[in-house]
């Protein structure tokens, strides 16, 4: 339990880390580091399936596809880096506080409301729910992942130069 | 229980990112965020329901929408880039009004 709680603090951290650091590319890194904090949480709550995905996926494919478009952008000369830092810090500099005060808020009041559901214990595989019980999902990702491949095709197809 | 607060300051976290930043890739970082929570949300319901399979065929399915969501939105954001030469939402006067 205490090892949760500290781990789901350091997921918080690791966000706040992520929205606030000046750099695009640090922030990118940070949203690797959410996701491999989110990976130790699942692991510990016996979700190793999602945990092998968010791993490989989330922490690894995703931050990879924001370097590349920031790689590919052109970065902000010194005097706009300067005062886009003050206009940042100026717009930022609540948000710990806020979240600071929210989740004190919410350990007071969560003493209240004690959500004791019923356990609903079933004996299936996280794989057999996957390939037998939620074939419908699988056909949708397939419909998305297509419709993903047909949008980039779109967005990155050249012109023809006519001539 | 503690979970839940959690995700609740995620979700304060992510909606914050995306109001406070004019940069379109910040913007995307915190819908990354929102996701994030949406993700531990189902996985501590699952937990505390003791449907760990569903819960983990959920989360499945919402990685791979959210790899497909990215990458669309990656290159909308290189589009716009290419047209206006700025990430700065606020450069952004076509189709506005």
């Amino acid at each position: 339990m205490f090892l949760d709680l500290i781990i789901l603090i350091l997921l918080v951290i690791a966000a706040l880390w992520t929205v606030m650091t000046r750099s695009l590319l640090r922030a990118s890194l940070g949203l690797a580091l959410v996701s491999a904090i989110l990976t130790l949480i699942m692991f510990n709550m016996d979700a190793s399936l999602a945990a092998v995905f968010e791993l490989s996926v989330c922490a690894g494919l995703i931050p990879v596809l924001f370097i590349s478009v920031i790689s590919l952008t052109q970065p902000l000369t010194f005097k706009e880096a300067v005062e886009h830092m003050r206009s940042r810090m100026a717009r930022f500099w609540e948000l710990p506080l806020i979240v600071l005060i929210l989740g004190v808020i919410l350990v007071l009041l969560s003493a209240k409301f004690k959500a004791k559901l019923p356990a609903l214990e079933t004996q299936a595989s996280a794989r057999f729910v996957l390939w037998h019980l939620r074939q419908l999902d699988l056909l949708g990702q397939i419909i998305i992942l297509f419709g993903g491949v047909f949008g980039v095709a779109v967005l990155f197809k050249e012109r023809k130069k006519r001539g | 229980m503690v979970s839940a607060i959690f995700v609740v300051l995620l979700l304060v976290i992510g909606i914050y990112c995306i109001l406070a930043t004019y940069n379109l890739i910040r913007v995307l970082i915190g819908v990354e965020i929102l996701i994030k929570a949406v993700t531990l949300l189902i996985i501590a319901a699952g937990r505390q329901n003791g449907n760990m399979a569903l819960a983990q065929a959920m989360v499945v399915s919402i990685i791979v929408i959210e790899v497909v969501i990215m990458t669309i939105a990656v290159g909308v954001v290189l589009g716009i880039h290419r047209y206006n030469n700025s990430l700065d939402s606020r450069k952004i006067r076509k189709l506005k009004g």
